[in-house]
């Protein structure tokens, strides 16, 4: 389904209308498009950038950690939080509804059997709190007790497994770990992307002089490490387009379950699933957008009106009975500052924040960071509020990064947040238009 | 006495490191014990500026003609911490034209070559100046990078047998008979390469000469001996910007002021600074307004700083002196000039002499004083080489491209590496290989890590200083875990985990004061790296986990090998999908 176009007026170009409009495409975003387009109306998403889930590790967080401390059960925990978090404001349901959305629409992923968190290893060499994670990082989970390899390349400073391997042994995890150092097959140069490692997983480049593919290389070399490792994990760069295959062949071969370790930017697993939730807003009839900005919008004071977009050189009107702010915070850029102050990007929503800007942040590097929880105050139906806590405008939602009040990296709950005020706000946008 | 004399230097800064090499030169036993790592004082928050003595052409005649010449010594014997970037002293309209004046004469009194520009000229060399800026001086100012300097000094004085001990904090100052004998000496237990000591442990340095080259904490080494030191400690601040926007040094041309320089660095400039008397040269207030006041006085020289992203704020004290009976009210007015105290002329106490005052661009010219005093004590003639002498990674620079070719880093790497390493280059990039880049912004390698790592042990923040690693926009977001991972398994991974955490605090402490517009974005990424794909902040290591209250799969679930924590609360809206 595409937008219809409203009939031209003298001088300004002709405005490209739909139901819904989802600014930012980021993981809050397409959950928007996707639960408003469930309810049977016209959406359309602009974003101007990649979507941080392509820097994301690809795991997706509900809640894991209160007070630096970990929690297993994310909705028993949600009670816990202090009032202005978006969990307390729409209530542990939205973050229920959220996930079920997600499961609904993503295949590859575990975890939905149960509520309690999962323990996945990092690539730092702790474990870290999530609710759901991809297929290929599962048998790394750390209630698992098997004895574990971590296997990391000399070209790859980002994962050092042997010190993971220390690391994780010295948490006290409930089986045996130890790590090794290797070099990968196909003498890559030493300043590779991932993907140049997964790619000659996936094509099955011929390595060592032509000598075997570049699977058989790997497993011949992890293979005298094993001494009785159940499981082997790697960093996230078993391959891309054949990463299922790619996987079980290893498996299979090594005689143990081969995983990934989720890992920094750019992230293969941030990238599989960016993928997919695209394909499904496809699927979904929402009309995609991506590589400009919205740069101004026009309201009458009580609604927006307009939005407009900046394409080379020209400024193209959307319009839309109901808009949702899905811009990310301050990483994604929804959230912008300067010395005197933090503001909302494309609809200047309050955001509020301490006067002075040394109290943005305290001493510590994890301290209790106000920045963290920088971003608009919504009410109960997702609408950004004023600085008087009256609704901005009646006809806009937000969700995910740009709404504040939860410090997401602290608590491990950033995909979660997302998941729950985009599940609310694209599916009251929807069922306000139908 | 011992045939050899033994001379004990403390203080690691310029002054120190400095000090350490001539005498070692010169054939004495030498020992230099710092309480921090290299450059933990002054010298290692310092603005950079390799003084052409422009800046103190008018009022301080004398130290400006030091400066030049010592500029042109550095120029050579320490090729590779210098980057001639020249100077511009510019005139705004509302700046007055006789002090301009006076500028000129002034630098030619003191043979400080010079050249008048117009402000389109000037604007030619440095397009993003002012449009109004009317004229201006050139003078031979530089960049200077003070850990090369001193990292440098020291292991040139290692080379000639001396004995470097960092954290080493001098906690007595030992007396007998009226004289100075030795030191009492606190090996620290922060991560640290410790020659000698265990951490904790106290060491007793009998020693023939001490030489009190602490900076601005002289007066509290004095006060440890009985003698009265007017250290007059001065603080100023400095703002890291995260580009070039200049090449040259860019000064306003108008009587002393605060905010009035910029240097450019490596990939950044630098703004600086303030001038305000401090009680403690290690607890003073770090101001908001200081920064401001940098960004909005030097952008009426450069107006893009006023939009410019600034990376992070510093602050140094400088080791102002005077001689009691000046009584300068404002620290502006203390001269720039150093003083050597012999305290046994002065205080009647044998056995140490004190150095204080001074600036970094003098650091060798008050070494070689200061060795010359001591050797005149113990009847040493050897003379001083320090102005000949190359440092080490200094000699030869005809390395570089053979090196980039031979390792096959991309230019700029190599590049990077071998204007850090001088003629060491190509000794530290062959130990290694594969030799990818751990530091992205500063284009530094593990290679170079490594070799840091070989000098400064577990201390991450001196790898830093002798690499840059971690030092540019991202702020160690990046790198911070590789760096760290390079320490083991030589060294033990809670010592590991241990020094990263102290690097990651160190980082942020500065980038607090810059944490606005794009470098809190900045600051926001690096947090959701370490806390939300790492989990720093909530590593479980000193608590017990209670893992069967976690999810173990659905595999285990399915095998019932492992129980799994709570079910899914059956009650709530819609049935589970996906998974199976
Ligand atoms: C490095 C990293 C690691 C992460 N790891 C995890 C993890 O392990 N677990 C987890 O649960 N979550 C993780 N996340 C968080 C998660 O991926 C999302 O970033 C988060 O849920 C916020 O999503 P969002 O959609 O609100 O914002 P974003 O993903 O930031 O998306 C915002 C989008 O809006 C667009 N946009 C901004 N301004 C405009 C404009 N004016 N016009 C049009 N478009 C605009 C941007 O280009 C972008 O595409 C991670 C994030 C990062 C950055
Ligand atoms: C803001 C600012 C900008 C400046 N800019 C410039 C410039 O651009 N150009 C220039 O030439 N000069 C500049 N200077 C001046 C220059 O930085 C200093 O003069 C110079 O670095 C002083 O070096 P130092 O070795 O004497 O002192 P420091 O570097 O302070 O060294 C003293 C050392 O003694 C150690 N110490 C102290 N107590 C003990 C103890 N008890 N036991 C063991 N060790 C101890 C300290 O840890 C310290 O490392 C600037 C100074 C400031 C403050």
């Amino acid at each position: 389904m595409v937008g219809a176009t409203r009939g031209a007026t003298e001088g300004r170009p002709v405005a490209i209308e739909d139901d819904v409009l989802v600014v930012g495409g980021g993981l809050a975003g397409v959950t928007a498009a996707l639960a408003a387009a469930d309810t049977g109306v016209r959406v359309r998403l602009v974003s101007h950038k990649e979507s941080t889930l392509r820097q994301a590790s690809g795991v997706v967080d509900a809640l894991g950690a209160l007070d630096g401390t970990l929690v297993s059960d994310p909705y028993e925990a949600v009670e816990r939080l202090s009032d202005g978090h978006p969990y307390r404001t729409l209530g542990a349901d939205a973050l229920r509804s959220g996930f079920d959305l997600f499961d609904g629409t993503v295949t590859g992923y575990e975890g939905s059997h149960t509520d309690a968190n999962a323990l996945v290893p990092t690539h730092g060499g702790t474990v870290k709190p999530t609710a759901r994670y991809p297929e290929s990082v599962a048998p790394g989970l750390a209630s698992d007790d098997r004895p574990m390899l971590l296997v990391g390349f000399e070209t790859l400073p980002d994962f050092d497994a042997p010190r993971a391997a220390a690391h994780l042994e010295r948490v006290g995890v409930p089986f045996a770990v130890h790590g090794v150092t290797l070099d990968f097959p196909g003498n890559l140069r030493a300043d590779a992307a991932v993907t140049r490692y997964a790619d000659l997983l996936d094509e099955a480049v011929p390595v060592d002089g032509g000598r075997v593919d570049a699977r058989t290389a790997l497993v011949e070399r992890v293979k005298s490490h094993l001494s009785g490792a159940e499981r082997v994990g790697f960093p996230a760069l078993l391959g891309h387009e054949a990463h299922d295959e790619v996987r079980a062949e290893l498996s299979q071969r090594l005689g143990a379950d081969a995983f990934e370790v989720p890992m920094g930017p750019p992230s293969l697993p941030g990238t599989r699933l960016a993928d997919q939730l695209y394909a499904a807003m496809d699927d979904a009839g929402v009309g995609i957008e991506t590589g400009n900005p919205v740069v101004d919008v026009t309201t009458d004071g009580e609604r927006v009106t307009e939005v407009t977009v900046e394409r080379t050189h020209t400024a193209v009107p959307y319009a839309a009975e109901q808009y949702v702010l899905a811009t990310g915070g301050l990483v994604g850029k929804g959230i912008a500052s300067n010395r005197e102050s933090v503001r909302e990007r494309v609809f200047d929503c309050h955001v509020p924040h301490p006067a002075d800007r040394y109290d943005w942040s305290v001493e510590g590097a994890y301290g209790d960071h106000a920045f963290a929880r920088f971003g608009v105050r919504i009410d109960a139906d997702g609408r950004p509020l004023d600085a008087s806590e009256d609704v901005e405008y009646e006809n806009l939602r937000a969700a995910g990064g740009v709404v504040g009040g939860a410090d997401v990296a602290a608590e491990k709950s950033a995909s979660g947040v997302s998941l729950a005020t985009g599940f609310t706000a694209g599916r009251l946008a929807g069922e306000e238009v139908s | 006495m011992a045939s050899v004399p033994h001379i004990t230097v403390v203080g690691g800064g310029s002054t120190g490191t400095g000090i350490a090499r001539d005498l070692a030169m010169r054939g004495l036993d030498v020992t230099l014990v710092e309480k921090g790592n290299l450059t933990h004082g002054t010298t290692g928050r310092m603005h950079g500026l390799l003084h052409s003595g422009g800046r103190y052409a008018v009022s301080d005649q004398k130290s400006a003609r030091e400066c030049v010449e010592e500029n042109y010594v550095l120029r050579e014997v320490a090729t590779h911490c210098v980057e001639e970037t020249g100077g511009l002293f510019v005139k705004r309209p509302e700046d007055a034209e006789e002090y301009f004046e006076e500028k000129l004469q002034g630098c030619r009194d003191c043979d400080i070559p010079v050249e008048v520009l117009s402000g389109a000229e000037a604007r030619e060399m440095e397009p993003h100046l002012a449009e109004d800026v009317d004229r201006a001086i050139w003078v031979p100012d530089a960049a200077i990078d003070p850990f090369r300097l001193c990292v440098s000094n020291a292991l040139d004085a290692e080379r000639h047998g001396a004995r470097v001990e960092t954290h080493a904090e001098v906690t007595d100052v030992l007396v007998e008979g009226g004289e100075v004998t030795g030191l009492e000496v606190r090996h620290d237990s922060g991560p640290g390469k410790r020659v000698h000591g265990s951490p904790g442990g106290t060491e007793r340095i009998e020693t023939d000469h001490v030489v009190n080259a602490t900076g601005a904490w002289a007066g509290r080494i004095g006060d440890l001996a009985g003698v009265d030191i007017e250290v007059r400690p001065s603080k100023g601040v400095m703002t890291v910007m995260n580009t070039r926007q200049v090449d040259t040094v860019v000064n306003r041309c108008r009587p002393k002021g605060d905010a009035d320089i910029i240097v450019p660095h490596e990939t950044a400039c630098i703004l600086g600074t303030t001038d305000e008397e401090v009680s403690d040269p290690e607890d003073y207030p770090e101001e908001g307004w200081e920064v401001d006041l940098m960004i909005d006085e030097l952008s009426e020289l450069v107006p893009m700083l006023q939009e410019a992203r600034t990376i992070r704020s510093f602050w140094g004290v400088r080791p102002l002196y005077e001689p009691p009976e000046v009584g300068s009210e404002d620290p502006t007015d203390i001269t720039r000039d150093f003083f050597l105290l012999d305290h046994e002329e002065r205080d009647d106490l044998p056995g140490m002499t004190s150095i204080v005052g001074g600036k970094l661009t003098t650091y060798r010219l008050m070494a070689e004083s200061i060795s010359d005093h001591v050797c005149a004590q113990f009847g040493t003639t050897t003379t001083c080489r320090t102005a000949d002498e190359p440092l080490p990674g200094s000699e030869d620079f005809t390395v570089l491209a053979d090196a980039m070719k031979r390792f096959g880093l991309r230019s700029p790497v190599a590049r990077r590496s071998s204007q850090r390493l001088g003629s060491r280059t190509e000794s530290v990039l062959s130990r290694c290989d594969p030799n990818p880049v751990l530091c992205p912004c500063e284009a530094v390698s593990r290679a170079e890590v490594r070799d840091a790592i070989d000098q400064a042990g577990t201390d991450l923040n001196a790898v830093r200083l002798r690499t840059r690693a971690s030092m540019g926009n991202c702020q160690g977001g990046f790198c911070s875990h590789r760096i760290a991972g390079e320490l083991h398994p030589t060294h033990d991974e809670p010592t590991v985990d241990d020094a990263l955490t102290e690097l990651v605090e160190e980082r942020w402490k500065g980038e607090r004061h810059a944490l606005w517009g794009e470098q809190l974005s900045q600051a926001a990424l690096k947090y959701t790296l370490q806390a939300t794909t790492m989990n720093r902040d909530a590593d479980p290591v000193d608590d017990d986990v209670d893992w069967g209250a976690f999810d173990a799969g659905e595999r285990s679930a399915a095998d019932g090998a492992v129980t799994d924590g709570g079910r899914r609360d059956e009650g709530s809206d819609g049935g589970t999908t996906g998974g199976d």
